[in-house]
């Protein structure tokens, strides 16, 4: 099967700091992969690259055939095939859910007001969001908002969902809902790549995980070798770390 | 612990384990409030004695207070400043329109932008660089002697202008405080949804900016009320002007307290609001971060 999506030496400093050395990761359609490591390992920076928040410095990024990230490639058109889902939800507090929601497919693809809403209260109803359609994001939980910034960015039909540690800032009795989510549309075959601390949740939902390190994918496998027999010295050290946090 | 304050601690919550605080109390409010309104009344009485018993009272009366000259010069000054507060509503509102153009300019990123932003912060720092009344000396004589023409000579378009120019450079750098205090992040959602940046900043940014600086905007308000009075240097017939000519007929300062009073009526209404609304601002924002 053709590759949905396809990095292929990526390379990204701030600042003459590099963040990723030459990451090389392929996803191919309905698959769902995992990236996992320490803090400051680049796991966020690559999401934002996948979706051209953050241009890299050079490399491939070559999403259904056409490599996104070279010259003359409309950012505002591909990151309409891509959803990004953030840590801190970022809804707009100055909307109410609905509009959140609707801001992007009537701006950017010109659907009218009353679609657009029609659209967003079937996805809220689905995500039984439905009786928040006109609260202010203030005003829902924790794990609400970021259901509601899940929704906002299925608004725009993607293709590719990229999720960066969307249950970090959650109250524990908050994440399972937005991880019921996550697996929800991983049944209905969304690709998906999802930077994440929740071991259990990567070994669960996955069918690759990727250990990245200093920039670098050191190590992928299916869940259960990953975690169960990893080869890297480097993964061992992590996982271990992970284990003894009580946290896998 | 008695039944009676189980109760209320259940109602009151935790808080009603501990004696209330001075300000919670009906009575000690109420004291509060007396003790308040007599102090007032005792200072403010104590000065205006002093004033009004000092030897040269009558004569500041008869110069600065007079009810006879007061009523004599009121017509005419308060048309007078009509026309400012009418100079005023045009300007404000060319000001916020322009101030924000800018400010929007100003906070577009990319290489493709640099002129259009060279172009904004060059005009800003040099307008801010000029006092005020030099930009309406300059426009409102130096335009007029050119005798350009299709180009009108009015003394009251041209200072107009220069009051707008100089106002919309420091609103713009007010505006721009606020996009500033948008967090990163929201522009970032906004473009990962697909809006360009111009979107980003019309729908998600300003809308959020401008919440964040109405305090400061209302500020300048209060300001532009009083400096639409410099056009009078152009012998504009402006509410300070018609004061002017009064007091140079009658050598009777009293026109201008009657222009002091209308200039008052409008801003000290202004300036209470403003501390009203930043108030309830920070109030709510204690709120919601709570
Ligand atoms: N805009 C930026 N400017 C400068 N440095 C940055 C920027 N964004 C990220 N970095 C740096 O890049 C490195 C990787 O950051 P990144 O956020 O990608 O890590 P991460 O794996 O997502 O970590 P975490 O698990 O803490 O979220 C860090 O050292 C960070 O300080
Ligand atoms: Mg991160």
């Amino acid at each position: 099967m053709m590759a949905k999506l396809s990095i292929r030496n990526v390379v990204k400093a701030f600042d003459g700091k590099v963040v990723l050395r030459d990451v090389d990761l392929d996803v191919s359609t309905h698959e769902v992969v995992c990236l996992i490591g320490s803090s400051g390992s680049g796991k966020s920076t690559l999401l934002k690259c996948i979706n051209l928040l953050v241009p890299i410095d050079s490399g491939e990024i070559v999403l259904d055939g056409v490599d996104i990230a070279a010259p003359g490639i409309n950012p505002n058109q591909v990151r309409q095939s891509m959803g990004i889902v953030f840590q801190a939800f970022n809804l707009f507090p100055h909307m109410k859910v609905i509009d959140n929601i609707t801001l992007g497919p009537r701006k950017v693809h010109g659907i009218p007001r009353d679609e657009a809403e029609e659209r967003a209260r079937g996805l809220l109803e689905r995500f039984d969001l439905l009786d928040k359609a006109d609260a202010y994001p203030g005003l829902l939980s924790g794990g609400e908002q970021q259901r509601v910034a899940i929704v906002r960015a299925l608004a725009a039909e993607p293709e590719l969902m990229l999720f960066d540690e969307v249950t970090s800032a959650l109250d524990p009795e908050l994440v399972a809902e937005v991880l019921n989510v996550i697996r929800g549309l991983k049944t209905a075959g969304m690709t998906m790549v999802i930077a994440t601390h929740e071991m259990g949740f990567a070994r669960d939902v996955a069918d690759n995980v990727c250990f990245l390190d200093d920039g670098v994918i050191l190590e992928q496998a299916a869940p259960k070798d990953l975690f169960g027999n990893p080869q890297q010295p480097r993964t061992q050290q992590f996982l271990q770390r992970i284990v003894d946090a009580g946290r896998l | 612990m008695n039944s009676n304050s189980l109760e209320e601690v259940e109602r009151r919550g935790p808080q009603a384990l501990w004696p209330r605080r001075s300000p919670h109390s009906r009575e000690e409010g109420a004291r509060g409030a007396l003790i308040a309104a007599a102090s007032t009344v005792g200072v403010l009485g104590l000065m205006l004695w002093v004033v009004l018993a000092s030897e040269a009272w009558p004569k500041v009366q008869r110069q600065f207070f007079s009810w006879f000259h007061f009523k004599e010069s009121f017509p005419k000054v308060a048309s007078g400043f009509w026309l400012d507060v009418k100079m005023f509503m045009v300007a404000e509102v060319l000001i916020l329109g322009i101030a924000l153009g800018i400010a929007m300019i100003r906070a577009l990123r990319g290489p493709a932008f640099l002129p259009l932003r060279i172009i904004a912060v060059t005009y800003i720092d040099l307008i801010r660089g000029l006092p005020i009344l030099l930009l309406i000396l300059l426009m409102g004589f130096g335009i007029p002697s050119l005798q350009l023409p299709g180009v009108t000579n009015s003394p009251l378009f041209w200072g107009v202008t220069a009051l707008v120019l100089s106002y919309s450079a420091y609103t713009a750098e007010v505006y721009r405080a606020g996009i500033e205090s948008v967090h990163e992040s929201q522009r970032m959602a906004a473009r990962s949804i697909g809006l360009t940046q111009g979107q980003a900043l019309r729908h998600v940014i300003v809308p959020q900016a401008i919440r964040n600086v109405i305090p400061a905007l209302l500020n300048g308000f209060v300001s532009l009320q009083k400096d639409v009075a410099l056009v009078f240097v152009l012998g504009v017939r402006e509410g300070l002007r018609e004061a002017d000519i009064y007091n140079a007929r009658t050598f009777n300062y009293t026109s201008y307290i009657a222009a002091a009073v209308l200039f008052l009526l409008v801003s000290v209404p202004v300036a209470r609001f403003t501390d009203w609304y930043t108030d309830r601002d920070r109030r709510r924002k204690q709120a919601m971060s709570s």
